[in-house]
């Protein structure tokens, strides 16, 4: 009973954070609502890294490709055809007559994402350590290649725009909800569990029977899914988009937030993502002078100073995070025996 | 490729720049030789160096450049004191990834420091002159292109005989084999490190001199994507051993010179695709890294 409970806990406290970001950002002002969307969407991206990173402890600065896949995916099959024909002529028949809805593109990014991630994984997730993290960060700087170059599958170098801004509160938190839930899911099952083993010991893990290229695959697989459907909600939250905004500014942003947060848990990877873009959005609310007690007023540029000193003192001091990588628990007097 | 664009000058240059990518990465071979750190904050050693030969353009020559190498191994030194010091022993992707934060920190510094004056961007023309071909035997090179290759060729001797021949040198390469038997055994784990901290440091103020030349304009993210690239030949090389890394540094700077200054840029727009390509079927092939043969070169691995 007392499992049940706790498991019922775990999934809970990540969900009833972003529920109630996601309640805030109905009370915001619209121009303050951005922040909060901005923070749904990073949930979703930095979960669905945590998917892979965090399960099998191998490092993947891939994972924004599938991101970017997905977004443009979804970004350019729901630009409406009377622009679409205009705007983006250069695009296959097929693309340039057709578009789709909302729901269908975020499917249709998630789709995309698991067989891009499938695809590439077979081959690469035979590496570990550095090989394993140089040949991802290979596989993001030829999905950038190609999406800036090749016109008949997107708008190349020049900006994607005219995409409809679909991801409001509602469905940025429904957005960020799902993706918690399946990975939430996904570290629960046999499969997770398998590669949860290899993560703490490899070789302990071969021996009693784990295939560990395999479970490896298959998180990968599904981490690259929840990447591309992540992908789509960014593309609807900002409306339009350039190849370079899914590139190496978020790589590494959004390493850093699951790390920040603890990367071996879920709750990790939420706190992690929420505590960073809530930081960043702060600071530069601060840059413009805000009030909370008294006035302050941050010089300008000095944002990203302290966001920088903020998490390096965070990660010196307390290398496995915020969370120290566990999931949420109550409190032990909380908890029933 | 058209064979004729294929000239001396162009050859040159790319050897000019795989030293330079070369010995950054000999500096950030040393450091994960003792700790086991890739250190993604390296380029902005580097970047600190440029800044302050820029702020110190006014200065004789050699008083720049030694305040350049002041100030980036102070920096490296501090790094290692208050960054790299208390990760000891954490996993590889926490340390990579606490770089990232250093990198993205001090690059913000660099920019509010920069922007005092309105606008982003300073000038570092002391050694300008440096650019300027000269003729050997009909044929135009680069002083710089020289330069470089002097002094990464001069600093790799050096360095060698330092870890070669020296007691710390040797420490060193025991720290770099098996870090804990080489304490057991009486190595100082603090100077070990410290040392090639210092000398990564050195090797980092050298490289800020030598790139100023070839990029007289200085912003916040100077070296950024240099540090990536030496990264990825770091790792195709073989990072395990020193000697491998810095062929993959310089065999990546070679390649990149002949790439960017022989290929018409028309054609070059899905070049990157194939160069990481190839990358990723190296590591598929040899995981371990390129230029790692065998069992004899096991051995030695600083």
């Amino acid at each position: 009973m007392s499992r049940r409970v706790d498991a019922l806990v775990e999934l809970a406290a990540p969900m009833l954070l972003v529920v109630a970001v996601g309640l805030l950002s109905t009370t915001a002002s619209p121009s303050n609502q951005v922040y909060f969307l901005n923070a749904l969407v990073s949930v979703a991206i930095v979960v669905a890294i945590y998917v892979f990173v965090g399960n099998s402890g191998v490092i993947s600065f891939g994972q924004i490709s599938f991101v970017a896949i997905g977004a443009f995916a979804a970004g350019v099959m729901t630009v409406p055809l009377d622009s679409k024909k205009n705007v983006l002529s250069t695009l296959f028949p097929l693309l340039r007559d057709h578009t789709i809805g909302d729901v269908p593109s975020l499917l249709l990014a998630a789709g995309l994402g698991g067989l891009f991630a499938f695809a590439v994984g077979l081959p690469l997730m035979r590496l570990t350590g550095l090989a394993a993290g140089i040949a991802t960060f290979a596989v993001l700087e030829i999905t950038n290649n190609i999406l800036r170059e090749w016109t008949s599958i997107g708008p190349g170098a020049t900006t994607l725009s005219l995409v409809p801004e679909s991801t409001g509160p509602r469905q940025g938190t429904i957005g960020a909800l799902v993706v918690i839930a399946v990975a939430f899911a996904y570290q629960r099952s046999r499969l997770g569990r398998q590669l949860r083993a290899s993560r703490e010991d490899s070789a302990a893990a071969r021996g009693v029977g784990v295939r560990v290229h395999q479970q490896r695959l298959w998180a990968f697989t599904l981490s690259g899914a929840l990447a591309g459907f992540a992908g789509a909600l960014l593309v609807h939250q900002l409306g339009s988009i350039t190849t370079d905004q899914v590139f190496l500014d978020l790589t590494f942003l959004t390493l850093l937030m699951l790390v920040f947060g603890g990367m071996t848990s879920l709750w990790g990877a939420v706190v992690g993502a929420l505590a960073i873009s809530g930081l960043d959005s702060f600071l530069s609310q601060a840059e413009e002078g805000v009030h909370i007690g008294f006035r302050l007023d941050l010089p300008t540029g000095s944002r990203f100073v302290c966001l920088g000193t903020i998490m390096a003192v965070v990660l010196i001091l307390k290398p496995s995070g915020l969370t120290g990588g566990r999931e949420f628990r109550l409190p032990r007097s909380w908890r029933r025996r | 490729m058209t064979l004729a664009t294929l000239t001396f000058q162009t050859l040159s240059d790319a050897v000019g720049l795989g030293a330079i990518y070369a010995l950054m990465a000999v500096g950030i071979g040393l450091v994960f030789g003792v700790l086991r750190l890739v250190n993604f904050a390296y380029g902005q050693l580097v970047m600190a160096g440029a800044y302050t030969l820029a702020f110190t353009a006014s200065w004789p020559i050699a008083w720049s450049i030694v305040t350049c190498f002041a100030v980036v191994v102070a920096l490296s030194l501090a790094m290692d004191l208050v960054v790299f010091r208390p990760l000891r022993g954490q996993s590889p992707a926490v340390m990579l990834v606490t770089t990232f934060a250093i990198a993205f920190l001090l690059q913000a510094i660099a920019t509010i420091v920069d922007l005092r004056n309105g606008q982003l961007g300073e000038v570092a023309p002391s050694l300008s002159s440096l650019a300027q071909p000269i003729t050997v035997w009909g044929v135009d090179i680069r002083k710089i292109t020289l330069v470089s290759i002097g002094v990464a060729a001069g600093a790799l001797i050096l360095l060698a005989l330092l870890l070669m021949r020296t007691t710390i040198g040797l420490h060193t390469r025991a720290a770099a084999a098996d870090f804990r038997t080489a304490r057991l055994v009486g190595v100082r784990a603090n100077r070990v490190i410290m040392f090639a901290v210092f000398l990564s440091g050195l090797i980092a103020a050298a490289v800020a001199v030598m790139m100023t030349v070839q990029l007289p304009f200085v912003t916040p993210d100077f070296a950024l994507y240099d540090t990536i690239v030496v990264l990825v030949g770091v790792v195709v090389g073989g990072i395990d051993r020193l000697w491998t890394a810095t062929l993959g540094g310089f065999t990546i700077g070679f390649v990149s010179g002949v790439i960017n200054s022989a290929l018409p840029t028309d054609k070059t727009v899905y070049l990157p695709s194939v160069v990481f390509a190839l990358v990723i079927l190296v590591l598929l092939l040899r995981p371990a890294g390129l230029f790692a043969w065998g069992k004899r070169a096991a051995v030695e691995r600083v």
